[in-house]
């Protein structure tokens, strides 16, 4: 039986704190202090990518160059991801708070924060919020200024040098790298862009110190996060829980005691089958996740699944590389013909290996993803895909 | 048609002449007009100096800078498999019955368009729409009808 940390839940992320005490605190420090705290932690990314948050800030912080940024990305865009939203809607100031610290860490007097235009309701509540932030770090005595920045409807500029592109006025093309953000981000400037919840995290480290931080969750997976949770579930919503739990135990919490599969991560994770609840791990060791938790129960086709996602990577791909724009294209229009009969199942086997090679050799994130939820579904799943 | 030459002149004073300019002065069009006419396209190159086909280009890229004509008020109904395995073909459904549409079309009158979209974040309240900027959560066919008349009146 593997070791679990089981199910707990935590209260970090939404807990009314004081802004100015954490934020002083952060202004004493050195930005090398800064860094180390955050390094201790152990903090990763919290949008699903999972770099280590401190190597960011460090990277981006030993660049010459004296014009940085610091970006938040807020275009949450991955199916079943709804967390940031709830995040901006309920403590704004921690995330302008994540900045600021990212800010005097790196040492950047300017932060865009980039919200995807499906959120543009929270606007107007946002920028007042903005603005009595914008007094509070003056009063202590920050340099630091935020902006706005709103999408315009686009899965891809959740990708980083996608949405440096969209910020800087062009379509959202997903860069190449290296160069990477920490030296070449927005603008050609070195940029630190961090997801919303990375940053608030940020902020409760320096507030509790990166060792209460670190005691929680696993060695590859320190801290706390919040997850998303929909589909098949007698208690949809957004719950703050310790990393290291196994699928079971969170299907225990969250099942409907007939869930048959669990998709981790969006659909560019991975799909979990029953029979594998008990030994996956829910974080960077086992199946990661930006948050995204879809329980579906067995009246689910798994088909209608996949062909859901893959729809929504065949409209999703920006077209630039062959690989992603061609590749979920026939992936769609080969799980539709082994549906119909019109290739036999062994055509299945095919289209796992474009998956694979979509996986090598596409651009970015989005098409290197595809194949996870492809072959998660496909292998698990096959005869409700065949028949 | 609309006149958009003053328009497009008092959004670069507002955004700037800029590359970056570009997007925010596309979306505020967007919010007034709806849509964006080859017209404002056009203007918008002229001010920035850049190619009306850079206009163009960044504009379709993004599925909220329309460039083919939509209604006043833009309904977006979520597709992605949680809003689809609640009911969006009944939200669906009911919507082009009172709208007299089908989905990607927009009324004669140019009050209301009919679209479906990509994961907008409302999962854990599926089904859900937008209309223009309003997430409407939880849907019922009932409900449809009650929020559409809000718009009517």
């Amino acid at each position: 039986m593997m070791e679990t940390k089981g199910l707990n839940k935590v209260g970090l992320i939404f807990e009314k704190i004081d802004p100015r005490e954490v934020l002083t605190k952060a202004y004493n420090m050195s930005s090398g202090e800064v860094i180390q705290n955050i390094l201790d932690s152990g903090l990763k990314g919290r949008g699903g990518a999972g770099f280590p948050t401190g190597l960011k800030w460090k990277y981006a912080g030993a660049e010459k160059e004296k014009e940085k940024y610091i970006v938040c990305n807020a275009d949450e865009g991955e199916p079943g991801t709804f967390k940031d939203r709830e995040i901006l809607d309920k403590v704004a100031y921690k995330v302008y708070g994540g900045m600021a610290i990212a800010g005097k860490a790196i040492g950047a007097k300017n932060g865009i924060v980039y919200l995807r235009a499906e959120y543009k309701f929270l606007l107007p509540q946002l920028m007042k919020e903005l603005e009595v932030f914008h007094k509070l770090i003056d009063e202590i005595g920050f340099d630091f200024k935020i902006r706005f920045c709103l999408g315009s409807g686009a899965y891809i500029c959740g990708e980083e040098s996608a949405l440096f592109e969209s910020i800087q006025g062009d379509r959202g093309e997903p860069r190449n790298k290296p160069p990477y953000p920490t030296s070449s981000g927005v603008f050609g400037k070195p940029t630190s862009i961090n997801n919303v919840e990375t940053l608030v995290s940020a902020m409760m480290i320096i507030m509790h110190g990166p060792a209460s931080y670190s005691q929680l969750g696993t060695k590859d997976s320190r801290g706390s996060k919040v997850f998303s949770v929909s589909g098949d579930t007698p208690t949809p919503g957004i719950f703050e829980l310790e990393l290291g739990m196994s699928v079971q135990e969170f299907v225990n919490e969250f099942g409907d005691g007939d869930t048959k599969a669990v998709q981790v991560g969006g659909a560019s994770g991975f799909c979990v089958p029953r029979k594998k609840f008990q030994n996956a791990i829910i974080g960077f060791e086992g199946v990661p996740t930006g948050g995204s938790m879809k329980l579906f129960n067995s009246s689910r086709s798994m088909y209608n699944v996949l062909h859901n996602y893959l729809d929504f990577f065949a409209e999703e791909s920006c077209g630039q590389c062959t690989p992603c724009r061609v590749g979920c294209q026939q992936l769609l229009k080969g799980v539709e013909k082994v549906k119909k009969g019109e290739a036999k199942s062994t055509y299945l086997n095919e289209l796992v290996k474009l998956a694979d090679t979509m996986k090598i050799a596409s651009k970015c994130g989005l098409g290197q993803s595809v194949g996870n939820a492809f072959r998660t579904i496909v292998e698990n799943f096959r005869e409700e895909i065949i028949y | 048609m609309y006149q958009v030459g003053n328009l497009v002149k008092k959004l670069s004073d507002k955004h700037g002449r800029k590359r970056e300019s570009l997007i925010p002065i596309l979306q505020d069009i967007v919010e007034k007009h709806n849509y964006l006419t080859d017209e404002a396209m056009v203007e918008v190159a002229k001010e920035l100096e850049i190619s009306a086909a850079e206009v163009y280009g960044t504009a379709s890229f993004y599925t909220f800078l329309d460039t083919q004509v939509r209604g006043k008020y833009v309904i977006r109904v979520c597709k992605t498999i949680t809003c689809s395995m609640k009911g969006k073909e009944e939200i669906v459904q009911i919507l082009e019955d009172m709208l007299k549409i089908k989905v990607g079309e927009t009324t004669s009158d140019r009050n209301f368009s009919l679209i479906e979209t990509n994961c907008i974040g409302w999962c854990h309240k599926a089904p859900a729409m937008l209309i223009n900027e309003i997430p409407y959560t939880e849907l019922t066919p009932e409900k449809v009808v009650e929020i559409i008349k809000g718009y009517l009146h």
